[in-house]
This record gives structure tokens, sequence and C-alpha cells, in this order.
């Protein structure tokens, strides 16, 4: 079990840390084991196990119809599991299902509203569930500010935009300021100003100690914003790393070309795409960069333009489990 | 705007423990009172309606009980079938717009238990369906003299007759997918089962036979033990009817939480 120590910042969210008789350790903010779904025939989930640490960026990454929501409604009490456990903060989300769900804010992929409402009685009354009283409204303010909704705090939820809704379901998930947040997609369909806005509150909640769990389809957000990374492929996890080492181990480099001539047989084992004069190459090092410049100029091939390009999160994606047309994070 | 929250008074006293059922509560009586036109000056037209037709046509032909006017008589029935209607009303529709817009996500991610789940969404539909009752009895009044021989029996008729339809409108909000499939189940069980309860007539002016058939109606023991409060007469004993009446709440109240213990339609 990792050890960690306990943080100030820890304390401003509320964690809950737990203790054994040897040693103290800080719970998991999710601890899933050997989760399995099966809706009829079908198998959505295959034996996934997976632990993210308190404090954590982490993003959930696969293919439409990999698991990910799946998994999220089990962690959110939404779907029962056919075998396994998943804890939330050391608290079983079946047997000791009210604490958990207390430490979870989950923002859901749709965009639902209650029409009855404004935008801060929706929170009031959310944050009310979770048994947070008028001691809250100040965190509730915050939330309105920090995800820009000052101006429609008074506005009722039917008569918001877009991208407004979604900021509200976003504030909603927030509204008891629960120490682990789930966001399934939620840039889905809104404008840059919001994602930046979005991100920019939520890596401010990171930093404050609070674990972020994150599913998207753009994939540079993920690399940039997330530590850790899993990718999922037909309900199961195929990679689970930090997202620095999983560019490392799963992707090339790319060097592109604009030959003189043709190229080199050497060099044909590391073609990646050829049109017409251009060709690319996939380098596993960069040291692999001097031999191929070395094979060029003994064969007289006369380069005539030149570009290395860095791997993304995007190119290991598609390594591991885009080969399928079409697929999507 | 505090006259919009008739909880202003409350809102900082309640304990944490509490605080869950205390705002889905809240939330809950909030949501038919923003709208009260509809869900509380509606019904009560309504049911006046039928009260000035009904009694105008058939004051002079029809005599249930002696020294009872039939328009007296009309009182009770229509304030017990409007509370009923009502009560269910209010925690089908509610459960059914969650469901159907897919907020009720918000709620299922929250710790609040079943039973806490339950007593919130009964109570508020009981709180609507005696406003609604309290209501056509007080505009009644203007109208017609309507007396209160055993008033301990109105106030538990209409408790048990408002409890026992917010379960069935749970339960109904539970069951229902589509808007269409909660309209057939209030057109073609509530209905029927309101109407052919005793609202516009005594049973005893009935054939044997649809005598015995009114006696297998649940509805029908609420209304003629609420109206033997008002009146001290009443078609069958009022304690035949209070435990029928208390035997079906108990069973449609152990029917809706073993629902929501199992997240049947909710959670799969």
């Amino acid at each position: 079990m990792k050890i960690k120590s306990n943080s100030p910042s820890s304390d401003e969210v509320g964690f809950r840390f737990l203790w054994d008789s040897e040693r103290s350790y800080v719970a998991a903010a999710i601890e899933i084991s050997g989760i399995t779904k099966r809706f009829g025939e079908f198998e959505a989930l295959r034996g996934v196990d997976l632990r993210i640490e308190q404090g954590e960026f982490f993003a959930l990454l696969g293919p439409n119809g990999a698991g990910k929501s799946t998994l999220i409604n089990l962690l959110a009490g939404l779907l029962q599991p056919t075998s396994g456990n998943i804890r939330i903060m050391g608290h079983d989300v079946q047997t000791d299902y009210q604490r958990a769900r207390s430490a979870l804010g989950v923002v859901p992929q749709e965009l639902v509203f209650d029409p009855f409402f404004n935008v801060r009685e929706m929170l009031r009354f959310q944050a009310g569930y979770f048994g947070r009283g008028p001691e809250n409204d100040a965190w509730v303010d915050e939330v309105i500010e920090g995800l820009g909704l000052t101006d429609k705090a008074h506005t009722n939820m039917r008569k918001l935009s877009g991208g407004m809704k979604r900021r509200a379901l976003i504030a909603q998930a927030l509204a008891h300021k629960p120490p682990v947040i789930v966001l399934d997609e939620p840039t889905a369909g809104v404008d840059v100003e919001l994602r930046q806005m979005l991100w920019a509150f939520i890596q401010k909640l990171n930093q404050q100690g609070h674990t972020i769990i994150l599913t998207t389809h753009y994939l540079e957000e993920a690399e940039t914003l997330c530590e850790r990374v899993a990718m999922m492929k037909q309900g199961r996890i195929v990679a689970l790393d930090t997202t620095r080492a999983l560019l490392k181990s799963h992707a090339a480099k790319q060097l592109s070309l604009r030959l003189a001539g043709a190229l080199p047989t050497q060099l044909q084992s590391l073609l990646k795409q050829q049109n017409g004069d251009e060709v690319v190459l996939a380098l596993s090092e960069l040291s692999q960069v001097e031999m191929v410049l070395s094979v060029l100029r003994e064969a007289n091939v006369a380069i005539q333009d030149m570009q290395l390009q860095e791997a993304d999160l995007e190119d290991v994606f598609l390594n591991l489990v885009g080969n399928q047309k079409g697929a999507q994070a | 705007m505090k006259w919009l929250n008739p909880f202003f008074w409350l809102d900082d006293k309640v304990s944490p423990r509490w605080r869950g059922v205390y705002t889905l509560f809240k939330k809950e009586l909030l949501r038919f009172w923003r709208v009260a036109f509809q869900t509380i000056a509606s019904p009560i037209l309504t049911a006046l309606l039928y009260l000035l037709i009904f009694s105008h046509v058939l004051e002079s032909h029809v005599k249930v009980y002696d020294q009872v006017s039939y328009t007296a008589f009309l009182v009770p029935g229509l304030m017990m079938m409007s509370l009923l209607q009502n009560a269910f009303a209010n925690s089908s529709s509610s459960l059914i717009q969650s469901k159907v817009m897919g907020n009720i996500v918000f709620l299922l991610l929250t710790p609040i238990n079943t039973l806490e789940f339950f007593a919130a969404f009964l109570a508020a539909s009981m709180i609507r369906g005696l406003l609604v009752g309290l209501s056509i009895y007080l505009v009644a009044l203007c109208f017609v003299s309507v007396p209160t021989v055993y008033p301990g029996w109105i106030i538990a008729f209409a408790l048990l007759g408002s409890a026992l339809l917010g379960t069935f409108g749970i339960i109904a909000g539970i069951w229902a997918d589509k808007f269409d499939q909660m309209a057939a189940f209030q057109n073609f069980v509530i209905m029927p089962l309101t109407f052919l309860s005793g609202v516009f007539y005594s049973i005893h002016s009935l054939p044997p036979f649809w005598q015995a058939v009114s006696q297998l109606n649940p509805f029908f023991y609420m209304i003629d033990g609420f109206r033997y409060g008002f009146f001290g007469h009443g078609d069958v004993s009022p304690w035949l009817s209070l435990a029928v009446v208390g035997s079906f709440l108990l069973a449609l109240a152990w029917l809706c939480l073993k629902m929501l213990k199992s997240g049947y339609k909710l959670r799969s």
C-alpha cells in the first residue's frame, strides 16, 4: 500500500483518514477490486482493478463502449456491480454507501437540470442533501464565482444557455465540497472560454487536495492536466501509468522528411507513411535521428525539409486502443 | 422574496443528520408551491364546479341522510376526492418528471437513505393533498353549512388517505418510464376508483351487486370514514374503514420501501 503523509490541505476538504494498528495511512481516494458488470449476456466490465490516490489528477480514457461510464456509474452507486467491490475514501459503495457518496461529486455526461429552481437554489438543495446547511453558502458562492455563474445565480435553470447549463451541472457536483470529484466528459460541446475557466477552477481544487478523475474526448486536456492515465478497452484496463511513462514507453517520435531521392532500403523498416517525396519515419529513440541522417548521407539522398515531432497521448491511445476506426476517448 | 420560501425560519435550526431529508421535503414542497395556481387553485376550482353543478341539478332529487342536504353530503366526498388525487399527483408527477428529464440522478447520488427518500416525498404529497382538501372545505362553507360531528375521524382519514395516495404516487412514479404510462395509471386506475367510491352517492342507493363491488374498492372506505367524521353517519363502521385503509397503507408502504431499497427502475 502506498504510504502518504497527511498534508495540511487535506483538512480543508474534510478528508477522512483511516488508520490501521501498525502505521497510519491515508485511504485511497478510489479503490476498485475485481469489478465485473454484466448486462444480460453483455459483459461491460471484466475484472477491473484500479487504485487512485488522494490528491491525484487522473484520466480515464477509452473508446466509446470501453466501460468508462459503467465504471463511473458503479462508483456513484447508480449501478450495482455483478462482482467485486469499490471503496471511496475507504468506504464501500455498497455497505457504507452514505459515507462513500458523501465523499464523491459526480458531473454527469448528460445535460440534466431541474426546471423549477434557479441556480443558487439548486446548489443549496444539492448541498443540503449531503447534510450541508447555511454554513456551506460561502462555498456555494465560491463555486458560482469560480465557474462564472455569478450573473446567472438567480436565473431559472431552464432559461440558461447550453454552456451555462453545463457550468451549473458542474457546480452541482461540487456543491457539497466533495474530496473526490468525477468529471465525465465535462467539456463535451463547450466553448474555449468555459474550458479554460473550468480547468483553472478544477486545477485550483486539485491543488487544495481534491482528487480529480476525468474522462474526456480531448486527449490534449488529459495530457496537460493529468498525472496518471488509465486506458480502457472492451471492459478492461489495458494501460495504467503516469502520463510521462506512457508517452515514453508506447509512443514513437516521428521524423518527417522531404527527400530529393528514393528512401534507402536500410530505412524501409522505419517507414510509417509516404506521400510522394515526403516520408514519415517512426523512431523509438532520439539517437536514431543520427543513424537516419548518416544512411541518407551515404546514399547521397539530399534532404529538402525535415521536421521532428514529439509523440502525444493521442499516439499512445491509438497505439493501445485505437486500432478500430473512429475510436474516441 | 422570503414569502417564496416558507422555511426561512427553519433553515438554520435543522441538524446535519436530518438536513438531507429536510432539504428533499422542502424542495418537494416548494416544487408544487411555485406552481400553486396549477397545483392548488386549479383542483379547488374543479371541485367547486362539481359542487355547484351537482348540487344545482340533484339537490331536490336526492336525499341521502336525514337532516343532511345533498349539497352538504357532497362536500366531504369532493374534499376527499381532491385530497386523494392531489396527494397522488404530487409524488407521481415529481418522480416521473425527474426520471424523464434525468435530474433524478442528483438525488440518487446523495447519501439520502430509502426511508428518508420515502418520508420526504410522502410528507410533501400529504401536505398538498391536505391543503387542497382544507381549501375546498373553507370555500364550500361560503355556500353550504357542513357539520363536523367527529373531528378526530376527519383528521384521521384525511391523514391516512393522503398518506395512502402519496405512497401510491411514489410507486407509480418509480414504475412508470413515460408520461403516457403515468397518464394511463391516473385515468384507468385512480380516476375510476375515486369516482366509483361514493363521492357523489351513498352505496346504499346502488343495487346489491354493485354495493358488494363498491366494498372491494379501498377508496370507498377512505371517503366513507371521512364522511362519517362530518355527519356521524356512514355506509359502514368507521372502525372497519380505519382497518381497511390502515392495512392498505401498510401494504403499499412496505411495497414502496422494498422497491426503493432494491433500486427497482432507479438503480440497475
